[in-house]
């Protein structure tokens, strides 16, 4: 995988190295504070988390269908979470962003996180036996080449049988032949996302090998923006 | 060779790619750069890469760009 070392934030990234906004430098400054000056700012900016997190989960509501109380814990869990990261991380916010901007984000990690874990406790992974004959439709293959595109499928799965180990068999079949939400098998395998996918990354690579080694595919992805 | 874009989309594997945590970390400065039109892929092209590889952060990424824009 690449590094980011050379997509650091600073220098002329961001915001072309311009001075941190009044507005961010004011929750900066109160986030960093002492007493009562902390307590108000923490206290406000919960408000605004909790009401990003609400509306974020209902943003989602269509695939995770929850409401109620249950909306209710999630909510508050992802706002108290998030900032408990963002006042622990304020001393290395640079005003490369908006405060909010970068504390929003908090937000959204935290509310895939909590669907997660949410999904894995009341459904756990479940993996269709089914998935791999299902995969030409799932992505698209063109209908008129179905016989083609099993012949593809049935190469594909010969190589993750053949080229992976164990756990990126595993990782591979649970994401994308059964589209399970990467963080509810993060959940489930007590790991986290960013793992999961250096996981998946190396799998695909040594799929895609082997399906170009065959003639199957091209070595290399065509780059789409 | 096989033109099947789906399949080639699941392979995806880009080395310019630096993974979820690298990507959050950056996901507010690059959003920021796409709301004002600056081209961030081609100051980013690793966040680039991984948002197209990444159902997940892609999620978060449109997430967050409902909560900035109130959309």
């Amino acid at each position: 995988m690449g590094s980011a070392e050379n997509e650091g934030r600073a220098g002329d990234g961001g915001r072309g190295g311009r001075s941190m906004d009044a507005e961010s430098a004011r929750w900066v400054r109160a986030l960093s504070a002492d007493g009562e000056a902390y307590e108000e700012a923490t206290g406000r900016l919960h408000a605004l988390l909790l009401r990003i997190a609400y509306a974020e989960l209902n943003r989602r509501g269509s695939r995770h269908g929850i409401t109620g109380p249950e909306l209710d814990d999630l909510a508050h869990q992802a706002a108290a979470d998030a900032l408990l990261s963002i006042t622990r991380k304020i001393g290395d916010f640079r005003g490369d962003s908006r405060f909010t901007t970068w504390a929003y984000k908090f937000v959204m990690h935290e509310v895939s996180s909590k669907l997660g874990r949410h999904f894995w406790r009341t459904a756990g992974v479940q993996l269709d036996p089914e998935a791999w004959e299902r995969l030409p439709d799932r992505l698209g293959a063109d209908p008129v080449r179905q016989s083609e595109a099993r012949e593809l499928v049935a190469a594909l799965r010969e190589a993750v049988d053949e080229e992976l180990t164990e756990r990126q068999r595993r990782v591979f079949t649970a994401l994308a032949v059964n589209g399970v939400d990467a963080d509810t098998l993060a959940a489930e395998l007590g790991t986290n996302r960013n793992a999961l996918y250096k996981t998946m990354f190396d799998a695909r690579r040594k799929l895609r090998a082997r399906l170009a080694a065959n003639g199957h595919l091209p070595l290399t992805t065509a780059r789409r923006s | 060779m096989n033109e099947w874009q789906g399949l080639d989309d699941l392979l995806r594997s880009d080395p310019l790619d630096p993974g979820c945590d690298a990507a959050l970390d950056l996901m507010d400065v690059y959003l920021e750069l796409f709301l004002a039109d600056a081209a961030p892929e081609r100051r980013y092209p690793g966040v680039a890469a991984h948002l197209r590889g990444c159902p997940a952060c892609e999620e978060d990424f449109r997430g967050l760009l409902a909560a900035v824009t109130g959309a």
